[in-house]
């Protein structure tokens, strides 16, 4: 590459204009948004849809108010999305925060002792395929306040993918890795803290990333039910009749989603070092 | 165990090991329990190794070479500790051995490197592990001798997916002798390597011996290998219930080239006995696997 002597021989044949897999991709994402958008103003336009379904020139105009100023306040009713958008993050990071709290110790404890990890695991196995929301009334029982109770649920909605990533990544440690630390003579307590614990961190990391992604995706539901949060605002705009709304709601949702889910993506690349792409 | 650390580079010599192995056998258990039985899938105790007895003087190179699947693997995760002996012992300096220890260093076939740890700080484990008390900059000086010593100073900071595999078993043999060991236990080290690279490795072992005389058991399957880096070869005989066949003195002098040896002419002499009996084990294991197969 740095050898100018090289260069000629190759560069005086012209390229022929070629896009990459990519270009060729971002070119037809734009083709489709555009005959979606299309479709979708040429259908309302003509009113072949329902009454209430608004075009999608309407909707943009409105995703765009509601983007432009995302953090007013004029009541408890009546928020920027911005706002709703924080309420809803922050139940979510306090709720995963108790969930993961709970789930990483647990799953080491049962990934490092088969006898736990038997004892323990009917509770699992028959707690983890309960729909989070099923938590809900049970919370609110308990806890007697809407905001407590969607933490609850959010923690225990985020508890089971780490859990069961942990002690899966805990488990199955490399058993060379392990040999090693034996003929050293290494003390167990180093052994985990040395060895264990970062051969399992790209396994606990992406328990962690299902587990955020899963207490996104049940913070709307939860509240729906409850109050407050971007939740709580698509089910007002749906008593509004404000489909611009929800429509920008749930776009918002799904990019607060994605970003959330590369944070994660990153982290888990840095713990991998190599053992996983 | 932990006492004070000699540091080996400089004061080669100083530590070296008499291990004796005593009429060690292993057996792994078959299948039949009461469930085994009613369910018809019962198995024969399976024996690996039988009756080993073996004297290694401190400061000999010892290569064990057999036919795949002889137990040579089993016999040294046993001298390691990694494993048990079903009978008889084996004794290290007059104590025997009951579990894996410091004063082994292993190198093993697949490198078992931290992939999260750097050259560096894979070594600075194995010696802050097996000195805990040692002051920080000493281990650090001793980091970088062994690093120096498998000449991977350039990438001491690099982590092992960025290192290929000749320069991953460096840091493997590194780590093993950074502790000062008092013997040095290494499992077909160079089996998953190209032949240019084990060629290479094979002439830094030798060079690195002739620095550090420890007490080496090498297991392998290469039999210029064993003739190059050896003092003595144990030559076992096929598995199951492998034994030792014969044990050979290689008597050429040190420091030892590769492309001087084939002067010596007890080397043409060693080398056939070798293959004599290597090709023969190794036909006898092929026939009985196809017939094990048909």
């Amino acid at each position: 590459m740095t050898n100018d002597l090289l260069q000629p021989a190759i560069a005086p044949q012209a390229k022929p204009f070629r896009l990459n897999t990519s270009q060729k991709a971002l070119i037809l994402f734009f083709v489709i948004l555009a005959v979606f958008l299309a479709l979708w103003e040429l259908g309302a336009a003509l009113k072949i849809f329902l009454p209430i379904m608004p075009s999608a020139s309407q909707t943009l105009k409105d995703f765009w108010f509601w983007i432009s100023d995302p953090f007013f306040d004029y009541g408890p009713n009546d928020k920027g999305i911005g706002l709703l958008l924080l309420t809803s993050l922050r139940r979510v990071m306090i709720g995963f925060l108790i969930g993961s709290a709970i789930a990483v110790p647990l799953g080491i404890l049962i990934g490092l002792s088969p006898v736990v990890s038997q004892a323990v695991d009917p509770f699992i196995q028959i707690l983890r395929p309960v729909s989070p929301l099923a938590w809900l009334p049970l919370g609110l029982a308990l806890m007697r306040d809407s905001e407590k109770t969607a933490l609850f649920v959010i923690a225990i909605t985020s508890t089971w993918p780490t859990l069961m990533n942990t002690k899966f990544g805990v488990s199955n440690v490399d058993s060379s890795y392990l040999n090693v630390a034996k003929t050293l003579g290494a003390s167990r307590w180093r052994t985990i803290r040395k060895v264990i614990l970062p051969a399992a961190a790209p396994s606990i990391v992406a328990g962690l990333r299902i587990s955020m992604g899963i207490a996104w995706l049940v913070i709307v539901a939860a509240e729906i039910l409850l109050s407050g949060g971007i939740g709580y605002f698509i089910w007002n705009e749906w008593n509004n009749l404000k489909i611009t709304s929800i429509i920008t709601a749930i776009l918002i949702v799904g990019l607060v989603g994605v970003l959330l889910d590369r944070l994660f993506a990153l982290l888990q690349s840095w713990v991998s070092f190599g053992q996983r792409s | 165990m932990r006492s004070s650390y000699i540091n080996p580079v400089s004061a080669p010599m100083e530590t070296a090991a008499h291990l004796s192995i005593q009429n060690v056998s292993k057996i792994y258990p078959g299948r039949r329990s009461l469930l085994d039985k009613t369910l018809r899938r019962t198995s024969p105790d399976f024996t690996a190794i039988a009756d080993i007895d073996l004297e290694i003087e401190p400061n000999t190179f010892v290569s064990i070479i057999g036919p795949s699947g002889c137990g040579k693997s089993t016999l040294l995760n046993i001298i390691a500790g990694l494993s048990y002996p079903t009978t008889g012992a084996i004794v290290l300096n007059g104590k025997p051995i009951t579990g894996p220890g410091p004063d082994r260093g292993v190198v093993f076939q697949n490198y078992a490197l931290m992939p999260w740890m750097t050259v560096a700080e894979n070594i600075r484990f194995a010696v802050e592990t097996v000195y805990p008390a040692m002051p920080l900059a000493q281990q650090k000086n001793i980091v970088h001798e062994y690093i120096n010593l498998v000449g991977l100073r350039r990438a001491e900071r690099k982590h092992p997916h960025e290192l290929s595999g000749g320069m991953k078993q460096r840091v493997g043999i590194a780590r093993a002798l950074a502790i000062n060991p008092q013997m040095l236990l290494m499992d077909e080290p160079f089996g998953a390597l190209d032949a240019l690279t084990r060629g290479f490795l094979q002439d830094e072992i030798e060079r690195i011996w002739e620095q550090e005389r420890k007490t080496v058991i090498l297991i392998t399957h290469s039999i210029e290998e064993a003739l190059l880096l050896s003092d003595k070869i144990v030559m076992m005989t096929r598995g199951p219930a492998a034994r030792i066949a014969q044990v050979l003195d290689v008597p050429f002098p040190r420091p030892r080239k590769r492309e001087q040896l084939d002067q010596y002419p007890e080397y043409h002499e060693l080398k056939a006995a070798m293959e004599h009996h290597l090709s023969f084990e190794t036909r006898v294991v092929e026939e009985s696997r196809i017939k094990a197969t048909a």
